[in-house]
């Protein structure tokens, strides 16, 4: 515990409890507390996730520690409190049954040959081995056979990854060996299929020759920067998100209008606040010609996140923070709400299904690449 | 995948007993996890039973009250513990206890195998059938056949020696087993 509080800098919380007040969960009246948690690590108290529920409620989107002014990390402590539970066989009350982590952990056991590159077509170019630049498609292929009743093609987000890619002149990897990266599983405390999935994909860009990977998931991102640093050994490649690659290769970009034009941005908390990139997909969106990008109440670091990452939890207040958000989002008067992960997609569109609200928080939702890729000349 | 002619990398059966009769002893011996509803697949298992009609031994079932209940999350999670292959029974349609169960089944079920699909997991491995509570016959030949399709495809890839044990069911449990052992 003392490693954990000097790890996470608990020790430095000097009780304002500026988390608790912004936290989304507990905004909407759900009694997650980040103070008490970290108080409670600091005073030395082992959090008993058997009787302390709200360690399963938080949905690790950082809000908290954006204003923290103590630089306390509250995910961190969450997710080594959550390994905690885990390693005591306290496993948290899944969303879908858990089948989304049972995928996981299959593919964690591996041995088996997926069939995840069926969206590729021939008009993509892309190299199943080697290449300079590893496109990490994420599990969209999953996430589209898993909710068909969203009418929705995650995706084609990913299919527009490759355009933008090769209009760029790239010719990405695209493996058929890649497996989840492992966020939710990491997010959950199953360090030990994180493990495996980690060292599997790792090899597997090795093998590649890449120096970059891109990736248009958020989530990916934030686990390829971050999480899986400790695995690389010797060279690391440069993992950037496809929207700071955007931002990167700007003046290669050539756009024109594609009959867009006011739209919202939704910051994934993965990209904003774990990584620290909100310009870049801006920059880039305001570029396309006759796109007005309008904010909304509550953008970049302080934006609002869809309640639902890493697959951890929902409830009524994950269902309240989602109807606010695409409150703020109808307010703005936009016509397409822009994210750039694709569960941002999933669970807004799940909110948009609520019968009590429907019409009134119903919007128009395309994956930032979606958006992209249309404007290419 | 080709029949594995190799000798089970199983550990020994509980059910030694069921283990060495001539039936069994082919190749190895799948597991299999049957989803029954409460009134025609499981019944109709009881059926197969008290009629006394032999059928093989391998399997698990695992009763719901509906159909419908069976989401992806339960045959995942069978398939994640080593499950051999999964088989998913209801009534059949317009029999459905509570009217429109087992379309919501097929819903699911759809849904299931595309998920099962992209993992690479054998379509073979998993299936959905309709028994009703008077088919006890047809719920032994399903099982029959059932069980041969999935020995020829041979073990589950995730089948590893530990996740088999998690999903032993208690011996008083296994009453759908009677048909051997009547």
């Amino acid at each position: 515990m003392q490693q954990l509080v000097r790890d996470t800098n608990a020790w430095a919380c000097y009780d304002c409890g500026k988390c608790t007040a912004t936290c989304p969960v507990a905004r909407v009246g759900g009694s997650l507390s980040p103070r008490r948690h970290v108080l409670s690590a600091n005073l030395g108290e082992e959090t008993d996730p058997g009787r302390d529920d709200t360690l399963f409620t938080c949905l690790t989107c950082g809000l908290c520690e954006s204003r923290c002014p103590a630089e306390v990390s509250y995910t961190g402590l969450v997710r080594r409190l959550r390994e905690a539970a885990f390693d005591a066989k306290i496993e948290p009350e899944c969303p879908h049954g858990g089948a989304l982590q049972s995928v996981m952990r299959m593919m964690a056991k591996g041995g088996t040959q997926q069939d995840r590159l069926g969206w590729l077509t021939e008009d993509l170019k892309t190299d199943p081995k080697e290449g300079e630049v590893f496109l990490w498609t994420g599990c969209t292929g999953y996430y589209d056979a898993f909710f068909p009743e969203f009418d929705m093609k995650t995706v084609e987000g990913t299919k527009a990854t490759v355009r933008i890619l090769n209009h760029l002149g790239i010719t990405p990897v695209v493996s058929p060996e890649e497996r989840c990266c492992g966020h939710d599983l990491l997010w959950n405390g199953d360090r030990q299929s994180f493990d495996a999935l980690a060292r599997h994909n790792v090899e597997l860009v090795r093998s590649s020759e890449a120096w970059m990977v891109v990736t248009p998931c958020a989530e990916c991102a934030r686990t390829w920067k971050i999480d899986y640093e400790p695995y690389f050994e010797g060279r690391i490649p440069q993992v950037v998100h496809l929207t700071e690659l955007l931002e990167e290769r700007f003046d290669d970009l050539r756009l024109k209008a594609n009959g867009m034009n006011r739209v919202t941005y939704q910051d994934p908390c993965r990209l904003c606040r774990h990584m620290g990139v909100h310009d870049a997909p801006r920059k880039v969106l305001e570029a396309i010609p006759g796109i007005e990008l309008e904010e909304m109440k509550s953008n970049r670091h302080g934006a609002a996140c869809c309640a639902g990452g890493t697959w951890g939890n929902c409830d009524r207040f994950a269902k309240r923070i989602q109807i606010d958000r695409l409150r703020e989002a109808r307010a703005t008067e936009a016509e397409v709400l822009v994210t750039a992960c694709p569960k941002c997609q999933i669970h807004f569109r799940c909110a948009m299904k609520d019968p009590n609200f429907g019409s009134e928080i119903s919007i128009e939702m395309l994956d930032v690449a979606e958006v992209v890729a249309s404007a290419l000349v | 995948m080709t029949a594995d002619p190799s000798p089970s990398p199983r550990p020994a059966q509980k059910k030694k007993k069921a283990a060495t009769r001539k039936a069994a002893k082919t190749a190895f011996d799948p597991r299999i996890v049957v989803f029954a509803c409460n009134w025609c697949s499981y019944a109709g298992a009881d059926t197969a039973g008290v009629s006394r009609i032999q059928h093989q031994p391998h399997f698990r079932m695992i009763r719901v009250m509906c159909s419908g209940r069976i989401q992806p999350a339960f045959v995942l999670r069978a398939f994640e513990k080593g499950a051999d292959g999964v088989l998913v029974s209801g009534c059949h349609f317009g029999d459905c206890h509570y009217i429109f169960g087992n379309e919501r089944a097929v819903e699911q079920f759809e849904k299931t195998m595309n998920v099962v699909k992209l993992l690479g997991i054998e379509e073979g491995r998993l299936r959905l059938e309709w028994i009703s509570a008077a088919e006890g016959a047809r719920f032994a030949e399903v099982i029959d056949e059932f069980t041969d399709q999935v020995r020829v495809l041979g073990p589950s890839p995730f089948a590893t020696s530990d996740a088999i044990e998690e999903i032993e069911v208690p011996e008083t449990e296994t009453e759908t087993g009677k048909g051997m052992e009547a």
